[in-house]
């Protein structure tokens, strides 16, 4: 009790420099606990990959199409329920900096394999019909005030001109993770306009999604389709949607190291100088430590004292960052909404960042504490005035 | 139980160096010193003669090289770290020059300090602590933290808390060199007090020859060496 005491006034003895000590635990710890989120996001779209649904593209590279007379033979493959296709559209909305996923698709079979787009029976038929239709995710419309029967006019880039879409549904996310920044339109709309433009870009897609009965079937189905097309003129290369989106993944895995690195390297930094911050703090109290040692208190007692006050600092700085991740993770949902589909932090996070914040106190306090716990009384005396 | 005429501190035979590298700098030498229960006895000398190594060797926070250090019917030369630690905080009260008070603390806390190692309660350690802040005149002040002291109030501080566990001996490391004539007086006497009131030994170390007059003995070293005035 008394030592609590005595612990805190210690602290309150340079505020300013507890207060800094605290303020810089607390970044650290924000920052910490925001690229970890990040990098958990990034995985976390693969994680959430369905299992029964197979990506066919070209095995060349993603930017080379494949033709659309594969789908009926890729149909007739045994496993596979049902298939569809699409386009990377690549286009955007007024400015170039307003960017979201678009892309042409066929609407039946592409809702049907995507099920966690949620749309009513009655938008959902009003796509269907309307060739010049499109839907979007609930937060893109949100996004730029978009309502059902709004026209929307997209600018191409890899297919160039002005498109324009009617809205004819808002689909929403069944799950967290399910992207809703996402513009879906007719693959035939597309089609037929680049058969009056550019003929040789016509009748072609970008990549099949291929729906099997279970996730077992999956490597067979995709041997099947890949070596239908062996010896063509375009190869494909099939795998499950979570090994695409991996793919996508790997492509980043070299940042997300170095985000991971950096993460840790926070924690380091500030560990290197609360040591030093707690170092000073000792070595300005070691004529204290030595009054107590002669008074008859032990190393154990010095120790406790020193060791407790860098716990505490390192701790409130961890408490005061953990309390910052909330607000500061909504902030980044609302404000960087087109990069990630939501930024919510796991329970898992918070206590890593109370645990970064409790090692940075031990670490800081090892070597004062232990140098106050073994100082010899005669030379402690001295360090006086 | 020891006579009433037997020291109560006996020192055979002592000597201490320090080393700094391969260098030898010896600074007590055989020394053979005792001094009597309720003795006030200052220990006098050049700077860097040994006084405070000799002080610190009595009060047990130093170790010797040689020789043996006897208070009480305690050898402390013999005593491990933690025995000694023990035996300080009840055996030997510290006065300094600068008085050592934890800013932090006010008054009676710094008073107290020494009882958190004892099984007294609250109750008792606070008994404790008023009356020997009483002794001292500064009851009304034990709220009052060091820097809203003077010099000679924390001092007188500084005495509570050596007293307060009723140690047998006090040692003062020049304990008025910090402080004006009028201050240092007030000090002189109030250890003169615990001597003659309380029975107690107290030990001085001091450059000051008024400060000296108040003792019953007088010691001077001189390059390792004591001599009788
Ligand atoms: N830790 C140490 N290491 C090396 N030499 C030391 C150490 N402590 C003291 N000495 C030396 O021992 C000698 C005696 O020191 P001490 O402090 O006992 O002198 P003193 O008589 O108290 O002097 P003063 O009157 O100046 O306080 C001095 O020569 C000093 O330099
Ligand atoms: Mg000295």
């Amino acid at each position: 009790m008394f030592f609590l005491k005595y612990i805190l006034r210690n602290l309150f003895r340079h505020k300013l420099r507890s207060v800094l000590t605290i303020v810089g635990v607390a970044v650290a710890v924000l920052a910490f606990g925001l690229l970890r989120t990040l990098v958990g996001l990034w995985y976390a779209g693969a994680e959430h990959a369905s299992d029964t649904r197979l990506v066919t593209r070209n095995s060349i590279s993603l930017v080379f199409p494949l033709p659309i007379s594969y789908l009926d033979r890729i149909r007739g493959v045994p496993g596979v329920t049902s298939v569809s296709y699409g386009n990377w559209f690549g286009a955007y909305y007024k400015d170039q900096k307003n960017f979201f996923a678009n892309y042409a698709i066929e609407p039946r079979g592409y809702l049907e394999l995507y099920p966690e787009l949620m749309l009513s029976p009655k938008e959902k038929n009003d796509f269907f019909l309307d060739r010049k239709g499109c839907i979007v995710g609930e937060r893109l419309a949100k996004t730029y005030g978009w309502k059902v029967g709004d026209l929307i006019t997209l600018k191409g880039t890899i297919f160039p001109g002005q498109w324009e879409f009617v809205l004819r549904g808002i689909y929403h996310g069944k799950e967290k993770a399910t992207e809703e920044r996402i513009l879906l339109f007719h693959w035939s709309y597309l089609n037929e306009a680049l058969r009056q433009t550019v003929p040789r870009r016509a009748d072609q897609v970008g990549y099949f999604v291929v729906g099997v009965k279970k996730p077992e079937l999956a490597p067979e189905v995709s041997m099947a389709i890949d070596s239908l097309f062996k010896n063509s003129l375009a190869e494909t290369l099939t795998e499950t949607e979570k090994a695409f989106h991996m793919s996508f993944v790997s492509m980043t895995e070299a940042i997300m190291v170095a985000i991971q690195i950096v993460s840790y390297m926070v924690i380091a930094i500030i560990m290197v100088v609360a040591a030093n911050t707690m170092a000073m703090t000792a070595r300005e109290r070691i004529s204290e430590y030595a009054t107590l040692k002669t008074l008859g208190f032990k190393g154990g007692h010095l120790g406790g004292l020193i060791f407790g006050e860098s716990v505490l600092i390192s701790l409130s700085g961890g408490v005061v960052g953990v309390a910052a991740t909330f607000p500061a993770a909504h902030w980044i949902e609302v404000e960087l909404a087109q990069f990630f589909p939501y930024f919510s932090v796991s329970t898992e996070t918070i206590l890593l960042e109370l645990l970064a914040a409790l090692s940075v106190g031990v670490v800081s306090g090892i070597f004062p504490t232990w140098r106050g716990a073994t100082i010899r009384i005669a030379d402690g005396l001295k360090r006086i005035g | 139980m020891p006579e009433a005429s037997a020291p109560i501190v006996r020192i055979r035979n002592l000597s201490k160096a320090y080393r700094r590298g391969t260098q030898v700098i010896p600074v007590l030498t055989d020394i053979n010193f005792d001094i009597a229960r309720g003795e006030f006895v200052a220990l006098m000398g050049p700077s860097g003669s040994g006084k405070s190594t000799l002080l610190n060797l009595i009060a047990g926070i130093d170790s010797a090289d040689q020789g043996s250090i006897q208070v009480g019917d305690v050898e402390i030369t013999t005593l491990g770290e933690s025995d000694l630690a023990r035996w300080r905080a009840g055996s030997v009260g510290f006065i300094f020059q600068f008085y050592n008070l934890i800013p932090v603390l006010t008054a009676y806390e710094n008073v107290e300090l020494p009882l958190l190692l004892t099984h007294l309660s609250r109750r008792e350690r606070s008994e404790h602590v008023e009356a020997v802040l009483n002794v001292v005149g500064l009851a009304d002040r034990m709220d009052h933290y060091p820097s809203q002291l003077s010099g000679g109030q924390q001092q007188r501080v500084a005495i509570a808390r050596a007293i307060v566990t009723d140690p047998e001996i006090l040692v003062a490391d020049e304990p008025t060199g910090d402080l004006d004539r009028a201050s240092a007086e007030e000090i002189l006497q109030l250890m003169d007090r615990l001597v003659r009131e309380f029975g107690k030994t107290v030990i001085m170390v001091t450059h000051d020859p008024r400060a000296a007059e108040k003792a019953h003995l007088i010691r001077h070293l001189e390059k390792g060496e004591l001599s009788v005035t």
